[in-house]
């Protein structure tokens, strides 16, 4: 009998047909699905030409989605387009381009390329969305892809792991990040302590259990900015309800042993949480919702891998129902795929939104990373439903981002400065 | 296996949680539509230029060798490889550093780029200091001041990855032997 393995260390001892693997061993990994985008994807397919391979290890496990740069906003940015279309149509490999696009760290899952149990890599730090689906997803960069997509394998080392058990009900207003958010407070954020780097962070317990995806996938995908090398979630009931349906191949279910080791065991009750803000100009900066409420706000911005699923559009439409945002401020929703854009739509959501003022934007990583629709200038202040907050992030280096959940960013923008949602969620 | 890899320079110091932002500005870091995409040769102009304008130069005119640094070195989420480009492109041989960031490490190892781990270094070096490094051994000499430190050697992969001047060259080697 191999010993007693977490889910994570499962998985990689799996792929490469190991009995077990143990923290800190460095083996070959074998790779289940690998995927990049446009900003980078010309480095990748740089790389692979280095490499000399004529073609990727299964075309079926590679994927191209236009996220960065989606629409193009310039010349330069539609020529990049160009090159890595061109490229993807050469290797032959699956590309979600313009128009059915959206963040690929959501799209992978999605369109049901990434499934339970296997490894993934994205060319981009938020890869830990996926993990939410009960796999092993880590960030990587352009080097690291061209060889997973020539030769299906790569080194990995294995992570120690770290359980988040989530306990209690979430009160009104609060979501998914905030326990990430709070959790930044102890463990810092990648640019500064980063206690959790190299980890694999496994939440489970109740309050995980009660969460729909995209709550799970909200909290996964915010572990990047902890520097940990993955997030996961293992699989139940309704991972499976989400999976079934899109999976383009079989799939295997991992469970952690009950009595599997961990570096950390950590415990928290989401029902003594309150809304939590990362304030200027570090993810780690966080404070509770009451110590920054009356700040003055110029931009409220609700998208990103992050916030620009369904049930976050769904939360700021919940506020923003029957009310408005307040004269002099911008407020920008964006999808996180042309998918959501069509739900949210299908829904009604939009109308909802634009009734109240809100702009509507196309999927983008653009509303994140400064490159288009939610761009701060000199002096403008920010509350963002999107990771990271950092000085220049989004244009102006005069510019200051207070992150917070989707709730909070509507509440905000209907009274022009930092509110706390619950006043609205009666 | 490969032969002993020593290496010999001087050593500009480098304060806790330098990120890639500071390592290279966010305005260099081009998608491949412009020109100096993954160049170190351009991009290597602006390394360290968030944390300390005049190294670049410097380090370029040989000056300086090796980045030692505190805690966290190159985090700031960024899984880019343009940070680590800037720094081959300016003629960094190594970092040495209290810890790094997992993309930093990895990709610099990915690019040839030696990254070793050793405790309080950044206390124990000053700017200018001339050091010998041995990455077979972990073994560093402040040649200056004649304190000996240690490090924990890296694995044996990523000696050979380093040797062969990167993964990629490392993964072609492997390619054409099987």
């Amino acid at each position: 009998m191999p010993r007693p393995m977490t889910i994570t260390e499962k998985i990689l001892a799996h792929s490469s047909g190991l009995d077990e693997v143990v923290p800190g061993q460095l083996f070959n990994c074998k790779i289940g699905l690998a995927y990049t985008m446009d900003f980078l994807g010309k480095g990748v397919f740089d790389n692979l030409e280095k490499l000399g391979a004529k073609k990727v290890f299964d075309k079926d496990k590679v994927v191209v989605v236009f996220d960065h740069k989606s629409p193009p906003c310039s010349a330069a940015d539609a020529n990049l387009h160009s090159i890595v279309r061109k490229q993807a149509q050469k290797y032959g490999l699956k590309l979600y381009d313009v128009g059915q696009h959206g963040m690929m760290h959501h799209v992978v899952v999605e369109e049901g390329h990434l499934v339970p149990g296997i490894v993934a890599l994205g060319t981009d730090s938020h890869a830990l969305t996926g993990g939410a689906a009960g796999a092993v997803v880590m960030g990587i960069g352009v080097t690291d892809i061209a060889i997973a997509m020539a030769t299906g394998q790569l080194w990995l080392r294995v992570p120690e792991p770290v359980k988040v058990i989530v306990e209690g009900e979430f009160p009104p207003g609060v979501m998914a990040r905030d326990i990430m958010a709070f959790l930044f407070r102890e463990k810092g954020w990648d640019g500064t302590a980063a206690k959790w780097t190299y980890r694999a962070i496994e939440f489970a317990g109740p309050a995980i259990a009660k969460m729909e995806m995209d709550e799970r996938f909200s909290l996964c995908n915010l572990v990047s900015d902890s520097g940990a090398k993955n997030s996961i979630i293992a699989p139940d009931e309704t991972t499976l309800a989400y999976v079934k349906p899109r999976a383009k191949r079989e799939f295997k279910v991992f469970q952690s042993d009950p009595d599997a080791h961990y570096e950390e065991i950590r415990t928290l009750d989401v029902s003594s949480l309150v809304p939590q803000v990362a304030c200027p100009h570090s993810p780690d900066n966080v404070k509770d919702v009451s110590e920054v409420a009356g700040t003055k706000i110029n931009v409220g911005i609700i998208g990103s891998c992050t916030n620009g699923r369904l049930s976050d559009i769904r939360a700021a439409a919940k506020i923003l129902k029957g009310r408005h945002v307040q004269p002099g401020v911008r407020m920008i929703v964006s999808p996180v795929s042309q998918r959501v854009y069509k739900q949210a739509l299908n829904e009604g959501l939009f109308s909802i939104l634009a009734e109240a003022g809100v702009i509507i934007g196309p999927a983008t990583c653009g509303v994140c990373t400064g490159g288009q629709l939610a761009v701060l200038g000199d002096g403008e202040v920010a509350i963002a439903a999107t990771p990271r907050n950092m000085k220049g992030r989004m244009g102006s280096k005069e510019a200051q981002i207070y992150s917070a959940n989707p709730a909070v960013v509507a509440a905000s923008a209907v009274t022009g400065e930092i509110t706390d949602p619950k006043q609205f969620l009666g | 296996m490969a032969s002993e890899i020593i290496m010999r320079g001087r050593a500009w110091v480098f304060g806790d949680y330098t990120d890639s932002y500071q390592i290279l500005p966010q305005q260099y870091w081009h998608g491949g539509d412009k020109i100096g995409n993954l160049d170190p040769g351009v991009l290597g102009e602006h390394a360290m230029e968030g944390a300390e304008p005049l190294f670049a130069k410097a380090a370029k005119a040989g000056e300086y060798q090796f980045i030692v640094a505190g805690k966290n070195f190159g985090g700031g989420g960024k899984s880019i490889e343009h940070p680590i480009m800037s720094l081959k492109g300016a003629g960094v041989k190594a970092v040495i550093a209290e810890s790094a960031s997992r993309y930093f490490f990895r990709n610099a190892i990915n690019n040839g780029l030696a990254t070793l781990v050793s405790e309080g270094i950044s206390k124990k070096v000053s700017t200018g200091d001339e050091l010998e490094v041995n990455l077979n051994t972990g073994e560093i000499k402040n040649l200056t001041t004649g304190q000996k430190m240690t490090t924990q050697p890296l694995p044996p992969i990523v000696l050979d990855i380093i040797a062969k001047g990167g993964y990629i060259n490392y993964t072609k080697a492997q390619m054409s032997a099987s």
